[in-house]
């Protein structure tokens, strides 16, 4: 069970992208699991646990993302983070932040 | 992207005063006023957007870095900010420790792919420890803006390679 890898595809539908916030929120969520936590795009692999390594992929709108997670609790991982990620699509910071909306 | 794509050279600042999150946001628009960046009519509604947006959760992203940043409706292309503080500033991180370093964004309302390549020059650029401590130890503005050019020097060295 030690060695057992997780993945799965999560689309970004939020037209902000990956910003500061989703990527905050994915990085403390990943960092409550034991598994390494892998975030690749294109070919690009990064650490899921930290907030500098995810803003890099600059993921936009419509980018496709696979969240890999290696470890015993590599399955509950992937569930937490994949719903998660369908949450973090929905923030949206232009309607709190813009003075003239 | 590269830093000299959207940070003003004239609102670098490497000896920022302000030792609580309001204050060193305000420092950090006022800078972006006076190189003429923003409009000074804007200066207010920009510090209280960026601290809306700070409410949300903190940008204090560990390694005593923080990109605090909003949207607005009055500037018409990505621009920026690099502020130092010598002494810190507490900020609410996310690991709890002090803030040293700033990138200040302010972005059109309609822009996010920018603003998500300045992220991410930011982000890669600061996983390099040498940069950090290089960038808090910089005594000038000059200092600053040279750490900035050799950044975006050795990006575009990489992609030629």
């Amino acid at each position: 069970m030690w060695n057992r890898v997780v993945s799965r595809e999560v689309t970004v539908v939020n037209p902000q992208g990956l910003h500061a916030r989703p990527a905050d929120a994915f990085a403390r969520r990943a960092s409550q699991f034991e598994s390494v936590i892998d975030v690749v795009k294109q070919g690009q692999r990064v650490n899921g646990k930290s907030i500098l390594d995810l803003l890099m992929l600059a993921a936009e709108e419509g980018t496709v993302l696979t969240i890999e997670a290696r470890g015993g609790d590599a399955e509950d991982a992937i569930e937490a983070l994949v719903s998660l990620m369908e949450q973090v699509n929905s923030y949206d910071e232009s309607a709190k932040s813009s003075p003239n909306p | 992207m590269n830093f000299s794509d959207f940070i003003e050279v004239g609102a670098i600042r490497a000896d920022l005063k302000a030792l609580d999150k309001e204050t060193v946001i305000e420092e950090l628009v006022e800078a972006l006023v006076q190189s003429g960046g923003i409009q000074p009519q804007d200066k207010m509604s920009i510090v209280e957007a960026v601290m809306k947006r700070e409410e949300l959760g903190s940008t204090g992203i560990g390694r005593g870095v923080a990109v605090p940043h909003t949207k607005h409706a009055n500037v018409n292309r990505l621009i920026g900010t690099v502020g130092i503080s010598r002494n810190g500033v507490e900020f609410a991180s996310l690991d709890g420790e002090k803030v040293f370093i700033f990138f200040l964004l302010v972005s059109p309302p309609d822009r996010p792919t920018n603003h998500l390549r300045a992220l991410e020059s930011i982000s890669r650029q600061l996983r390099d420890d040498t940069f950090c401590r290089f960038l808090k130890q910089s005594k000038t503005p000059e200092d600053i803006l040279l750490l900035l050019e050799e950044a975006d020097d050795d990006r575009k060295a990489d992609k030629k390679s």
